[in-house]
């Protein structure tokens, strides 16, 4: 449970808590995990990028600041138009949810820990949901949605022949290869 | 040994947040890392759907799970959210597993 909450107050970044649980989950290794949730934290960057310029942030208000650079406190800063506003929502929003994500997370290990059999309860179809949910909004295009569909399909048929958590391993080195091979 | 994968892909996670505030603008810039980063979560994200509706550890299964990710994808269709999804996703197997 102490882990749970640590993940919650420490990476604060959803689908990478969620894959990380779910590799583990399945019987794969810590540190197969560990990756995929590193790998699906690598967009943070790019959003750390752009909120730079908006937000001016430096020495130890950096240091806080980037903890809360994800994607819910970029789509609300960028979505103002004056500088003041942008900054105002960032750090409105990342406290916000700061709280609320902890919060959240502990009220859900004290439930869990409560329940017997979490199946009858379906919880096992939760974390799917999850993931399609924080899925959908990226698939407005016609590309990533073909490699989406890509995706699902080369997880299915790696699944039964390498490790639990290495299918996702592979399929993000394969994917960043296209992207950076590819031409414009 | 959990502990250990948790510090690190935190503080990897973290790191990650940092440098694209801190490094220089231009360097995160290249066209190509702007167009394979966005990719990657898109990706991951399929697989694990797939991996977590249709398998038990390293075995492929079909069970109400499958019959879960058609109400989650109606739902996400209809844009409902978040909680909705996952919501409606979790009843669905539940459910099922009553009858």
């Amino acid at each position: 449970m102490l882990q749970t909450c640590a993940l919650s107050i420490l990476m604060f970044t959803g689908a990478s808590q969620f894959a990380l649980v779910g590799v583990i989950g399945a019987g794969g290794s810590v540190w197969t995990g560990a990756a995929t949730a590193v790998l699906l934290g690598a967009r943070n960057s790019l959003y750390g990028l752009r909120l730079a310029s908006l937000l001016e942030v430096t020495g130890l208000r950096r240091v806080a600041a980037a903890q809360f650079v994800i994607d819910e406190t970029t789509a609300m800063a960028i979505a103002r138009d004056q500088p003041e506003k942008s900054r105002f929502a960032f750090w409105a929003t990342g406290v916000t949810l700061f709280i609320l994500w902890n919060l959240g997370t502990l009220i859900g290990a004290l439930l869990t820990h409560a329940i017997p059999n979490p199946k009858v309860f379906g919880l096992d179809a939760a974390p799917p949901a999850a993931f399609l949910a924080l899925l959908a909004p990226r698939l407005r295009a016609r590309e990533p949605f073909a490699i989406a569909l890509a995706a699902a399909a080369a997880a299915i048929v790696l699944l039964p022949f390498v490790p639990a958590g290495v299918p996702l391993l592979a399929i993000a080195l394969l994917v960043a290869l296209f992207g950076v091979m590819r031409r414009p | 040994m959990i502990w250990a994968g948790v510090l690190v892909a935190s503080v990897a996670c973290y790191g990650l947040k940092l440098a694209g505030l801190s490094l220089p603008q231009a360097w995160l810039r290249d066209s190509r890392i702007q167009r394979t980063v966005p990719l990657i979560p898109v990706a991951l994200l399929a697989a694990l759907v797939a991996i977590q509706t249709f398998s038990t550890g390293r075995h492929l299964v079909l069970d109400v799970r499958a019959a879960s990710l058609v109400v989650a994808i109606v739902a996400v269709v209809l844009r409902a959210p978040f909680l909705v999804v996952v919501i409606a996703g979790a009843a669905t197997a539940a459910l099922l597993r009553l009858l």
